[in-house]
């Protein structure tokens, strides 16, 4: 992934930053321009909000067969992930065995190293989810 | 709008790691299609082409439609690339289906064609992810199998289906391909062996996963009233239908089901005016079994849930409820992207008229339908045809 479109992203990636339809109150991770439901309603009116970073597992899987600059951590555990606010996103489960994960668990937010830029070794950051309750949440968020 | 499209001619390469390349894998798919015109053709009459695939690996990106068909010998006529990820033949298809209807175009041909193969296993995994959405699943670690693992494991979770029901959907389609001398993989296999292939994505091991395959098809498509002129057994096009949602799988309001298949078989029914249990034989996208399973379910063949338990059971085999994937399936004949819709077609071109292999003929089938999906379902395309 290119340094620009990262950088476009980082807030996001970063700090969950994602939106809310001013018009219908749907809220979206990642971040949208206009809400599906809503359309020319809702331009300009999408605005930016913090999520709390804490949810539940919708489904999960364990990924063996890893793509490149994922090799180095397979097996690992994926999942997508219902926020408490009701948007959904898919992100890696961390820091338990990949046997504990289950539909329905409780999970929150942290940040991590997400990989590795393959040919120009750029690091990536962003966000992982861990069983809640391990520690205090995405550090380093007020 | 009903059967006023007709397929003529029906044609495919062998599906599978194949040596040659587009271009003469495109010629095996085409002159067998012309070849099966049963009165003849002058490949003259062609006036269009529609071309489907992904130009898997980046090569001829561009101008692939005029280069296949100059090679061919059908210089000058238009031609282009119809790109729909997975689904790309059938939406070729589907755009055939439009200008044939229009009345501004006679005799067209549809084709597909990818050449997979060539390329090192990293670059063919990035590749094979670029139809999902690359900046919120594919940096998370996603893998192809991996979004369909995601499903099965809320599909099992939600409907009780089971691991078996999946693994026996990989079972029925290595047992027709082995009688489909075009197939990509030629051997029955036992359910054992599924369950303890090396594991892709939990639940689904190598063997839940089609493999990645070189092929071609072709079609050559006429407007009703000239298709008597080919032949005397024409398969008519009954409905063409498509639907789109959202890439990532995060955003969709239930993953058990992919709304873009029941939209499409909706609209699809409703145009041929048929119900889903009229229909005699399907081809579906089961690129990973649990895709079968769900496709099923989706598709209207048994009720929400059911697909798994309508597989052990033996439902979806010939002589059961409907014969689904007859030809192998994506699991078995194989998956060449571009190529996969139109081959989808060229199975049910021969099936209508009882020219299959014996051991998997479906007797006195008439009426079939065909689902093609892109992505993990962001495109989906549904025909249905009549003899
Ligand atoms: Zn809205």
């Amino acid at each position: 992934m290119a340094i620009p479109r990262f950088w476009r992203e980082i807030d996001s990636r970063y700090n969950l930053v994602g939106t809310r339809c001013g018009n219908c109150g749907d809220i979206d991770f990642p971040p949208r321009s206009v809400c599906p439901k809503c359309g020319r309603k809702s331009l300009g009116k999408m605005e930016r909000l913090q999520l709390s970073g804490h949810g539940t597992v919708v489904s999960y899987t364990v990924v063996h067969d890893a793509p490149s600059g994922f090799e180095a951590i397979r097996p690992y555990s994926l999942a997508i992930i219902e926020l408490e606010e009701g948007a959904r996103l898919t992100s890696q489960v961390i820091d338990c065995d990949p046997a504990e994960i289950g539909i329905g668990m409780p999970v929150e937010a942290v940040f991590r190293k997400l990989g590795e830029e393959g040919e120009s070794g750029i690091i990536h950051y962003g966000y992982k989810f861990r069983p809640s309750g391990k520690a205090p949440p995405m550090e380093g968020q007020d | 709008m009903a059967g006023e499209v007709a397929i003529v001619g029906a044609g495919q390469s062998r599906f599978g790691v194949l040596k040659e390349g587009i271009k003469s894998l495109f010629a095996q798919a085409f002159f067998e299609c012309l070849d099966s015109v049963d009165k003849g053709m002058d490949p003259r009459q062609v006036q269009e082409a529609f071309v489907g695939s992904m130009s898997f690996g980046g090569g001829q990106l561009g101008n692939l439609a005029a280069l296949m068909t100059e090679q061919v010998g059908l210089t000058h006529i238009p031609a282009r690339k119809v790109e729909n990820a997975c689904a790309s033949s059938s939406y070729a298809l589907r755009d055939a289906w439009f200008a044939l209807h229009s009345g501004m175009l006679d005799v067209v041909l549809v084709a597909g064609v990818e050449k997979m193969t060539d390329l090192p296993s990293d670059r063919r995994r990035y590749w094979l992810g670029v139809s999902g959405d690359t900046e919120w699943e594919r940096l998370a670690g996603t893998t192809f199998a991996g979004l369909y693992a995601l499903m099965a494991s809320r599909h099992m979770h939600e409907y009780g289906t089971k691991r078996e029901s999946l693994a026996q959907v990989a079972v029925k389609n290595h047992r027709y391909a082995s009688h489909n001398p075009k197939a990509h993989f030629q051997r029955p296999i036992k359910l054992e062996q599924v369950l303890e292939a090396p594991m892709l994505a939990q639940p689904l091991t190598l063997y839940d996963s089609c493999p990645v395959s070189d092929g071609a098809s072709a079609l050559l498509l006429t407007r009703a009233e000239l298709a008597k002129s080919f032949t005397d057994s024409p398969v008519y096009i009954q409905a063409s239908s498509g639907a789109s949602d959202f890439l990532a799988l995060h955003d969709r309001e239930d993953i058990t089901r992919v709304d873009g298949t029941v939209k499409a078989a909706k609209e699809a029914y409703r145009q041929a005016h048929l119900s889903p249990g009229e229909v005699d034989m399907a081809e579906i996208h089961d690129a990973f079994t649990i895709g079968e399973i769900m496709a099923l379910e989706d598709l209207g063949f048994c009720s929400k849930g059911q697909g798994g338990v309508w597989t052990l059971e033996g439902r979806t085999e010939i002589g059961g409820d409907i014969a689904v994937n007859t030809s192998g399936g994506l699991k078995a004949k194989g998956h060449p992207l571009g190529a996969t819709g139109a081959g989808q077609v060229v199975e049910v071109f021969k099936q209508l008229r009882s020219e299959a292999e014996k051991a998997r003929q479906v007797s006195g089938a008439e009426v079939a339908l065909t689902h093609n999906v892109g992505g993990s379902g962001a495109t989906v395309a549904v025909h249905i045809f009549s003899r």
